[in-house]
């Protein structure tokens, strides 16, 4: 590498993008205005369950300004598919889980509040919401399951008459027989039941889809706000409007985040699509807030039993854990893989645990369906694994820094085996924990719990050391787990004959600052400078292919493959030198952006290698082909580990529950880090939202009539800078192997982080008042119920 | 748009928004800042035919010192009260109160009149009416009626005030020198509206025992709650901490809370206890400092 410089690698350089955010002018897909665009409304079922007896539109379709109305009947006729599912889990006993129908709009029956009836396009949006109101409709009310709960009782309603007890797949990992006998010789076992509270991903950006049809060429394009549009483009072409795969471009322009939730294939996509076709005119979906609540996908929503065995030092033996995902009514995209393949290797978390298993039960319920949020799984595993550890070291009696510091992996065991199948890459997690230790003066605590104490409050310290896999994927492993596809990355370096270079690639961003970030990777290993560097993401019809940004893979896998085609670059760029400084190809070197002869002062510069290449004059172009384009794919050898611990200090007010955070420590290992400033801020975000689970983010469907009662930024409460204190953010780093940047991802590590460190600085604190349990979020109530109880 | 079809017109004054009113039927509606009204309207929860706009009046931000109190217009943006040298002045706890309200964006379109004639039981205004011993001031073209703050309220969400009117403006009473004041909420978020909430004004004696108390709660109630009895058990005593607690001891018994998606109606009753202590011990401090 060369030399950091202030565009390098190891520069917080500022973000290029923000500049068209921060003023107002980045494009956003609702920004884009298609000739003739009309509007699509979509009515919703407001009905959690229902048999559709009768529809009917012929007033609707009289409305002013109305083009059409289409209901799921006519999507049918017209041979359009199912939402497909992505990613098939077997069960235990080796039949494949049930996959029941995911119709674009929903025919016989409606399955949650939300399921999309009948779409109307009208020239205006209000036109078609004014027409939505003329739909007559007459949907017969079933009984509906809400939650796990309920769906898991004895005689629940049926979401699926095929599947019965609401089950959709029972999984299972790890080795149950050697978990039994080392329980069976355990001095200690723990046990502990959680519950991973439901989240609504809310990206700042609503989803929103344009779709039209060129009559001449056969061609459909989809603007489309989404963080994967080749996948979109892919499920297109195979599953749903089903026309070959070079016949449909998804153009996603700057999106305003994401957090997993615009990951998946729509119902709106096809929808907007389909009839821009059917009608000739462009036509454009843009949701409302109040939609999103009922139709973007849903994080989260796990139960969890799961117990520990301890010997007589406090080390770990086993970990059994029995988990219940709801998956909503349908499965969406990626559904059925993240309570399984994403979340339960990576239960046994930092620990050297020499067995470990899990088995995971996924149910159907009257609710939207549930898919990747920010950590997709590996939050679910953090929370139950740092809990459980929490909870045993108050049992036996060690504090919780030093019952972790016994049972960590030691840094010379990588590459770690660990008993449910992952292979962690690198790491050193005592080091990590010494280091936030020391910052969140861990040591000085019981001062400030006393002095707290003396003011009527409660204050308790907690942490967590998490862990979790980024960079999919590796297609050999998780293909062999169930996915549909396999997750490289593609790019293409385009080197322009002046020297400015275009790098495509096949991630996508949607507020991570890769503009930035990959610029500087690009600067840094060509030595040119940042501004003749353009990014190009988001666009099938530009870049080769990609998986786009999910699972902090963006810079690991996309990173990768950026450096491999660099590497054709160089390679190629090297040849062409050869012949102008007259050198044998092999005593050529490339340093700080020249092209030199080793051991000589003679050299080209990289742009005027740009320019010979387009230049065939100087160099034969029966040999070296002119041009400097090069694309590479990767497909990383595995996945990578970031870890890193978090401290978590806060008081709670026992008379009314409410909690504040005062200090927040992280100290994170997320390999070579080539933006500090960028990674910072993803820590800040990701930590946000994983304090907003843990205190204050709930998504509450009525047990009842499984209608959403927390559907709008009034009841749904998000977190705000005033809730939070400053974070103290550090870094150790241990690079991963499995790609040439030896970076490991950070998107996703505050979410994952966060909830256990949090509730276990709950626990911390209410411990002394008598309270053993606590879920959360852990709102004033929840707080004060546990206060009083724990007094009663 | 969001909302279902609507007429809109703009009044050039109250007078004339009353005229309006009472040519429009009773399908039509004051839009004062709209912070309420139009979330309604986008969700279409509110279907007004038509809206009679008073947000563009002259001298609609009006703030008027009285003999013995303060007249607020209906129409005055909440930020423009609390930014009222005057209101800091002689009403320190309105101020303290209107910053719970929202965020300052919101209040710098959120009206008084507005937030008391949505009477949303949660919002700390209302309560503030109570502990000043308010009067609204009610126009439509038949005239005008004035109606006190324990009248002013019926129940969630609604008040005296009838389709064909306006509220004109509202008159707050400056508390007795010797006076202090406490003001405690407990809200999930910073500007959330309160789950429950309490305030307390005291006046003392040269003895320091208290000669007039207000104790007005809200988030506990179907409307804002004066508790009364609670500040009877104060009237001709000095603090002390057991009669703190015996005053907001009999809270509990006269508030009927609902439970909802945040919290329950026990945890409601419980915690507007614990606040009006708190409240009150805020304002006997504050009461002894200004003697
Ligand atoms: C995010 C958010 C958070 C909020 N949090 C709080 C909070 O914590 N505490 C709180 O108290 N409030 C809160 N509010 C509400 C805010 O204070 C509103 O401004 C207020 O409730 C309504 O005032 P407005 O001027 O916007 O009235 P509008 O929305 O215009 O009108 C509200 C109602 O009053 C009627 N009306 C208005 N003026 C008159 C008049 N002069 N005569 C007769 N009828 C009239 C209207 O017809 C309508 O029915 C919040 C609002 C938002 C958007």
């Amino acid at each position: 590498m060369n030399e950091p410089t202030a565009t390098g690698i190891g520069a917080s350089l500022r973000r290029i993008e923000d500049h068209r955010f921060i003023t107002g002018r980045g494009k956003y897909t609702d920004d884009i205005q298609r000739h003739g665009q009309v509007h699509a409304y979509l009515l919703r079922s407001n009905l959690a369950h229902g048999e559709i007896r009768h529809i009917d539109t012929a007033q609707a379709k009289q409305a002013p300004g109305v083009l059409a109305v289409f209901t799921g009947a006519d999507l049918r006729a017209d041979g359009i598919g199912d939402l497909p599912v992505g990613w098939m889990t077997t069960n235990i006993d080796g039949t494949l889980m049930f996959i029941p129908p995911h119709p674009v709009l929903a025919v016989d029956r409606v399955r949650h509040v939300g399921d999309p009836i009948a779409v109307i396009i009208a020239a205006t949006l209000s036109q078609a919401k004014d027409a939505a109101e003329l739909i007559e409709f007459d949907i017969s009310d079933l009984p509906a399951v809400a939650n796990i709960d309920r769906a898991t009782a004895a005689g629940a309603p049926l979401v699926w008459d095929g599947a019965a007890h609401n089950t959709a797949f029972h999984w299972q990992v790890g080795n149950s027989a050697a978990v039994e006998a080392a329980f069976a010789r355990a001095h200690h076992i723990t046990r502990i039941d959680l519950v991973n509270n439901r989240m609504v991903a809310n990206a700042m950006e609503p989803r929103v889809a344009i779709g039209e049809f060129d009559e001449g060429r056969g061609e459909y394009l989809l603007h489309l706000s989404s963080q994967n549009p080749h996948v979109a483009r892919i499920l297109l072409a195979t599953a749903t409007l089903k026309v070959p795969e070079h016949k449909i471009r998804v153009i996603s322009p700057d999106v305003g985040g994401g957090f997993g939730s615009k990951a998946m294939h729509y119902a709106e996509e096809v929808i907007v699509l389909w009839s821009a076709k059917k009608i000739g005119r462009p036509v454009k979906w843009t949701s409302e807030r109040s939609e999103a609540f009922l139709s973007d996908r849903h994080g989260r929503d796990h139960k969890t039993h799961a117990e520990l065995a301890l010997d007589a030092n406090g080390k770990f033996l086993a970990l059994r854990a029995s988990t219940i995902a709801n998956l909503g009514a349908y499965y969406s995209t990626f559904g059925p893989a993240i309570p399984t393949f994403y979340s339960a290797p990576l239960l046994v978390g930092t620990y050297a645990i020499p067995a470990a298993y899990c088995d995971v039960r996924g149910v159907f319920t009257n609710t939207v369906p549930v898919d990747a949020y920010r950590g997709a799984g590996r939050p679910e595993a953090a929370y139950v694994i740092e809990r459980l550890v929490d909870q045993a070291a108050h049992e036996v009696g060690l504090d919780p820094a030093e019952i972790r510091r016994r049972n960590f992996i030691p840094p010379d065991a990588f590459p770690y085996d660990n008993p449910l199948g992952a292979q962690y890459d690198s790491g050193n997690f005592g080091v990590g924990l010494e280091k936030a230790l020391a910052l969140a003066d861990y040591a000085g605590f019981e001062p400030r719990r006393a002095a707290a104490k003396a003011r009527g409050k409660l204050r308790g310290i907690g942490m967590s050391s998490y862990i979790e896999a980024c960079g999919a994927g590796p297609s050999k492993i998780i293909m062999a787990a169930g996915a549909g596809s396999g997750m490289f990355e593609s790019a293409t370096i385009r080197v322009n004959p002046s020297g400015s270079v275009v790098v495509v690639t096949g991630t996508h961003s949607h507020g991570q600052g890769h503009e930035t970030t990959f610029a500087q990777v690009v600067s840094d290993k060509l030595g040119i400078p940042i501004h003749s560097i353009e990014i190009v993401h988001g666009d099938t019809g530009r870049s080769a292919f990609g998986l786009g940004t999910v699972g902090s893979r963006s810079l690991a896998v996309g990173g990768g493959a950026i450096i491999k085609a660099l590497d054709k670059v160089i390679a190629k760029g090297k040849r062409i030198a050869s012949y102008i400084l007259e050198a044998a190809e092999s005593d050529i070197l490339f340093e700080n952006g020249r092209f030199v002869v080793a051991g000589t002062d003679k050299g080209i510069s990289f742009p005027e290698i740009a320019f010979t290449a387009h230049a065939p004059a100087k160099f034969p172009s029966d040999e070296i082909e002119p041009g400097l384009e090069e694309t590479a794919f990767f497909d990383p050898a595995n996945f990578t580990f970031p870890a890193g611990l978090h401290i978590c200090e806060l008081e709670v007010d026992p008379q009314t529950g409410a909690t504040e955070v005062l200090a927040y420590t992280v100290v994170d290992d997320f390999g070579n880090v080539i933006n500090p400033m960028i990674v910072e801020g993803q820590v800040h975000g990701g930590t946000v939202q994983g304090i907003g689970q843990a205190l204050l983010e709930n998504c509450v469907y009525d047990p009842d009539t499984a209608q959403l009662l927390s559907g709008s930024f009034m009841d749904y409460c998000m977190p705000r800078a005033d809730n939070l204190p400053n974070f103290l953010v550090d870094y150790i780093v241990t690079p991963s192997p499995h790609n040439p940047l030896g970076v490991k991802g950070c998107g996703e590590a505050g979410a994952i982080a966060a909830p256990p460190a949090v509730m276990n600085a709950m626990m911390n604190a209410l411990r002394p008042a008598g309270v053993t349990e606590l879920s959360m979020p852990a709102t004033p109530l929840k707080v004060w119920q546990a206060l009083r109880a724990a007094h009663a | 748009m969001k909302p279902a079809a609507f007429d809109y017109h703009r009044a050039d004054n109250l007078q004339h928004a009353c005229e309006l009113l009472s040519s429009s039927g009773d399908d039509s509606k004051i839009l004062a800042g709209g912070q309420t009204l139009i979330a309604m309207m986008n969700f279409r929860l509110a279907r007004p035919k038509v809206l009679i706009d008073v947000s563009n009046i002259a001298d609609g931000n009006q703030v008027l010192d009285e003999d013995g109190g303060i007249r607020i217009r209906a129409t005055t943006v909440q930020r423009f009260v609390e930014n009222s040298e005057s209101v800091q002045q002689r009403f320190p706890l309105l101020c303290h109160a209107i910053e719970h309200v929202a965020h300052f964006q919101i209040r710098n379109k959120g009206t008084i009149g507005g937030n008391l004639v949505n009477a949303d039981p949660a919002s700390e205004l209302p309560a503030m009416s109570l502990a000043f011993d308010a009067e609204f001031d009610i126009i439509s073209v038949a005239g005008r009626r004035t109606v006190s703050a324990s009248e002013f309220f019926v129940t969630y969400y609604t008040t005296v005030v009838a389709p064909n009117e306006v509220l004109s403006s509202i008159r707050f009473a400056e508390p007795p020198k010797n006076s202090g004041w406490g003001f405690h909420e407990v809200a999930r978020r910073a500007g959330d509206y309160a789950l429950a909430g309490s305030s307390a004004i005291v006046t003392l004696d040269a003895a320091g025992k208290c000669t007039r108390a207000r104790i007005a709660l809200f988030g506990v109630a179907a409307t804002p709650v004066r508790a009364t009895a609670a500040e009877d058990v104060l009237i001709g005593e000095a603090y002390s901490e057991d009669l703190l607690k015996a005053s907001a001891r009999s809270v509990q018994s006269i508030l009927d809370p609902e439970s909802d998606v945040h919290v329950t109606a026990d945890y409601r009753r419980s915690v507007a206890e614990v606040l009006t202590v708190r409240a009150l011990n805020d304002a006997f401090r504050r009461a002894k400092a200004v003697q």
